[in-house]
């Protein structure tokens, strides 16, 4: 190709007028090993632009976010269930709790034997307790015995 | 439309936009970050692809906002910090090594554009796309195009041309 040509041609690459054919022309012949010494130094910027079109996309890419954000907003929505069944459930648990330990009776009367009544059965209970306890004295005597011999 | 079939789609320019994301992010990192953002867009928006025109001609504008903003948020938080890729992914060849220190010094002088200018440079030179195409994307005339264009090469040139005679003149 005649040296001539080639200048031209930079000249217009430069003004931004080249073709996309005629910028391959200048791509291919500074490819070559024969560069007329006045242009080698545009060598560089031709070769750097053709290796630069090599480079790759190597990173595989993943394309699972459109099932996942669903999933995501699943699991939010499975545990606000979760949580407001929970705290539903101790809210009413505690509110029954409540209300059922406040007495019921009014008269006084009633009241008081009902005291009474609760009073016995603790104290009964309380006594079965002590009745059990007669074992130890069993033990307490067996004990004296051997350790004063 | 399935995985298998948008990754068919999108095969032939993804590696357009990873080279668009990195010559304006630089890194190589944030430039592959950019690119898997655009194309899951691209795939959560996959119910109305068909109804694009030029699929590769929006994804390059949806890349080339993208890193844009990427940039203006980074700048607005952070300090400029010039990323440089230290580690040489390949052992570089003996022969090559020269070569290697010029396409560089090149890359850097691109780099060191401004930003449409860079974009343009991008598509035009490297990608060798016609001006209609890089137009569309930009939304902008062909005219303006051809002029950033002729001014980046000029740089490029006056650069190229200085370092060339480091040292002689």
């Amino acid at each position: 190709m005649e040296l001539n040509k080639i200048e031209k041609l930079v000249e217009k690459y430069f003004e931004g007028a080249t073709s996309i054919a005629e910028e391959k022309e200048l791509k291919d012949y500074f490819a070559s090993s024969d560069v007329a010494p006045q242009l080698e130094k545009y060598k560089p910027l031709f070769s750097y632009v053709v290796q630069a079109k090599q480079e790759h996309f190597l990173t595989t890419i993943t394309l699972k976010t459109n099932k996942s954000k669903r999933v995501v907003w699943l699991s939010v929505a499975a545990s606000a269930a979760v949580l407001l069944g929970v705290s539903m459930f101790t809210f009413n648990y505690y509110h029954q709790q409540k209300s059922d330990d406040i007495g019921t009776i009014t008269d006084p009367e009633v009241a008081f034997r009902e005291t009474q009544k609760a009073l016995a059965m603790i104290s009964e209970h309380v006594n079965k307790g002590i009745g059990s306890m007669n074992y130890l004295d069993e033990y307490e005597q067996s004990k004296n015995k051997i350790f004063k011999k | 439309m399935n995985q298998n079939e948008f990754m068919h789609l999108v095969n032939p320019f993804k590696d357009k936009l990873f080279r668009m994301a990195k010559r304006l992010l630089v890194s190589i990192e944030e430039a592959e970050d950019a690119t898997q953002e655009v194309l899951l867009k691209l795939w959560n928006r996959n119910e109305n692809l068909d109804e694009y025109k030029s699929l590769e001609a929006m994804a390059m504008t949806m890349t080339k906002n993208y890193c844009l903003d990427q940039l203006k948020s980074k700048r607005a938080t952070n300090m400029p910090i010039v990323h440089n890729n230290f580690t040489d992914r390949e052992a570089s060849l003996q022969q090559k090594v020269e070569d290697y220190d010029t396409w560089n010094w090149v890359e850097k002088i691109i780099n060191d554009l401004p930003e449409l200018q860079k974009l343009i440079v991008q598509m035009r030179d490297i990608e060798e796309m016609e001006f209609e195409e890089i137009s569309k994307i930009l939304d902008m005339k062909e005219q303006a195009i051809r002029t950033a264009l002729s001014r980046a090469r000029k740089v490029i040139r006056e650069k190229i041309i200085k370092a060339h005679n480091y040292g002689i003149k």
